[in-house]
């Protein structure tokens, strides 16, 4: 375990240290660069960078006519605009002429904190899940966000990614020969009563539920789903059939996200009881970020107590 | 230009309105209006300016076109098959469920650059063609058409602000002003004159044509070749329809077909013209 880093921060680290290596990388920010890290990238490589101001639909527009001319454009701003106000020139100026741009969406979820409900994206999985064709990720900490970053510098396709406000522990690091792979989740504990699937913060959160349920005598698996789609299926599958329930966690509204796209997968495969746990369908709130996340639920607490929600469902 | 080049010019345009019409009529929808409006200046484009090889259409150093109204794909595509870059007999799919001849322009088909169809996406996306050129120190041209009515997105002049403020010139846009969209006049549904001080304050070098001249409208694009440091905006004053009378500066043929009377009449005016300048050269 070491200091905690923002996945943000992470993020902007990766673009300046893998810049040599992909000459084709170039940065896209939209007024924002202090906030989602490209500004190291900003000044240390000035000619590729493009502060396009605030104008997410020209940025992701132009990113696209860069990536349609051999380039690789990560075009960078909070999550909101990335994948709200930018949804449908990312559907139709990216994702359906599958051109390789990276939408990078930083401030995602209740985390966000003081700026409140305006600036909570929880809506960005289900927004870019629905497109046919995108990749969408949100890595948990800042070791796996550096990996996931040259993960997609060497994928051939649009992804959307969710970059964490908050300062996170680190999780991943100590994961022996952790080799990132897009659609390839990560099993960070095992267990036998039920499985918690999580991404983002929440893994960290999930593991520390782990901690809670053992002192009760609940063995919980951990499995870091850090890609939401493509979905790691055969690791749902295994779970559903290893420990008969599953609890999901993620930072974001329970509709159309993480929980759904497991639950979607389960019923129709090997049904099991699911419990989605995240943001019950409502908009968050201005507050320091550790009282916004709790006064929603998204605590390790309330992850035990969804793990064991879905354990009663499983022995009725 | 030369008498020659233009009465080229003349009669692809022309045979390219014939295909056009013959492909919304043969799909039963699809978008003449604007598609006849610009087919003067996208005809001079891809048969006179621009440095294509329809053997090579993915050449790096090709110069690129967006259409930016990409409803209209029967004026894009019937200019590409004539140019050769795929056969004419192809437009038979147009909007149909085989092939891949979207009902919006779609850059599978052979030659095209980007695909287009949601307004106002379509020039932040040539913007960003001619940004990579800058960087990658490349030498092609990029080009796009945008509509009148289009630019009511406001993504338009985000677009413009930021092929400003990089400087560039390697870009040029045409904005085909026939002065109507879907719901009617653009003065009555959302006016948008002046549009050259318009394009102007956003640091565009402006040159207002008559887009259905082609001497203006050559000279408009190798007058944009040689300004620095700002990209072009050519303003083409255009009749929607242009080529069949009962089209002509109508807002309902915006986006229908013809029935097969109405095609008849259209097919043979377009015929007519083809032939005339077929028999003056």
């Amino acid at each position: 375990m070491t200091d905690k880093i923002a996945t943000r921060v992470a993020y902007g680290n990766a673009l300046v240290e893998f810049a040599e290596t992909y000459p084709e990388l170039v940065v896209l920010d939209a007024d924002l660069a202090g906030a989602t890290k490209t500004q190291t990238f900003m000044d240390t490589y000035p000619e590729r960078f493009f502060d396009m101001g605030i104008s997410e639909n020209n940025m992701m527009g132009v990113a696209a006519g860069l990536a349609a001319c051999g380039l690789k454009p990560f075009a960078t701003t909070f999550a909101m605009f990335a994948a709200g106000r930018s949804w449908e020139q990312v559907r139709n100026s990216i994702a359906y002429p599958h051109l390789n741009v990276k939408i990078v969406g930083s401030h995602g979820g209740l985390s966000v904190g003081e700026d409140g409900a305006t600036h909570q994206c929880i809506e960005d999985f289900a927004l870019m899940r629905a497109i046919p064709d995108m990749t969408v990720l949100c890595p948990c900490d800042a070791h796996e966000m550096r990996l996931a970053t040259e993960a997609l510098l060497n994928y051939d396709g649009p992804a959307y990614m969710r970059l964490g406000r908050l300062a996170v522990e680190n999780v991943t690091d100590s994961v022996e020969n952790y080799k990132f792979e897009l659609g390839k989740s990560l099993q960070l504990r095992d267990g036998e009563d039920v499985t918690i699937i999580a991404n983002g913060m929440m893994v960290q959160m999930a593991l520390k539920a782990a901690d809670l349920l053992k002192e009760q005598g609940v063995s919980a698996r951990v499995i870091n789903m850090h890609t939401i789609k493509p979905l790691d299926e055969e690791a749902v599958l295994k779970a559903a059939k290893e420990t008969g329930c599953i609890v999901t966690s993620e930072e974001a509204n329970i509709l159309g996200g993480l929980g759904a796209a497991v639950s979607e997968y389960i019923s129709g495969i090997y049904p099991v009881p699911v419990i989605r746990h995240g943001v019950r369908d409502e908009f968050g709130r201005s507050g320091k970020a550790p009282l916004v996340l709790e006064a929603y639920g998204l605590t390790p607490e309330m992850i035990a107590e969804s793990a064991k929600e879905s354990i009663q469902l499983k022995a009725d | 230009m030369k008498k020659s080049t233009e009465h080229q010019l003349m009669l692809e345009a022309a045979k390219a309105r014939l295909l056009a019409v013959q492909m919304v009529y043969d799909a039963a929808s699809g978008h003449p209006g604007g598609s006849l409006s610009c087919l003067d200046v996208l005809t001079t484009l891809y048969c006179d300016v621009m440095n294509i090889d329809p053997q090579n259409p993915k050449d790096p150093n090709r110069d690129r076109f967006v259409m930016s109204k990409g409803h209209c794909s029967p004026a894009l595509y019937s200019v590409l098959a004539l140019r050769g870059f795929f056969p004419v007999e192809e437009l038979k799919q147009f909007r149909s469920i085989d092939g891949n001849m979207s009902g919006h322009v779609e850059m599978s088909v052979a030659g095209v650059d980007m695909s287009t169809g949601s307004l106002g996406q379509g020039i932040s996306v040539a913007v960003g063609m001619a940004l990579a050129g800058k960087i990658q120190n490349k030498n092609y041209r990029v080009y796009a058409i945008l509509g009148d009515g289009e630019i009511n997105e406001g993504q338009v002049w985000e677009a413009m602000m930021s092929a400003a403020k990089y400087k560039l010139d390697n870009l040029c846009a045409c904005v085909d002003v026939n002065g109507l969209q879907i719901d009617g006049k653009i003065s009555d549904v959302m006016p948008t004159e002046p549009l050259d001080k318009k394009f102007e304050a956003f640091g565009w070098n402006v040159i207002k044509i008559d887009g259905h001249d082609f001497n203006e409208i050559e000279k408009a694009y190798k007058k944009a070749m040689t300004v620095k440091d700002r990209p072009t905006m050519i303003l083409a004053q255009t009749i929607k329809g242009k080529g069949v009378s009962f089209m002509e500066n109508e807002a309902g043929w915006h986006g229908k077909a013809p029935n097969a009377e109405q095609f008849e009449q259209a097919k043979a005016e377009l015929e007519a013209h083809c032939k005339e300048l077929e028999c003056v050269k």
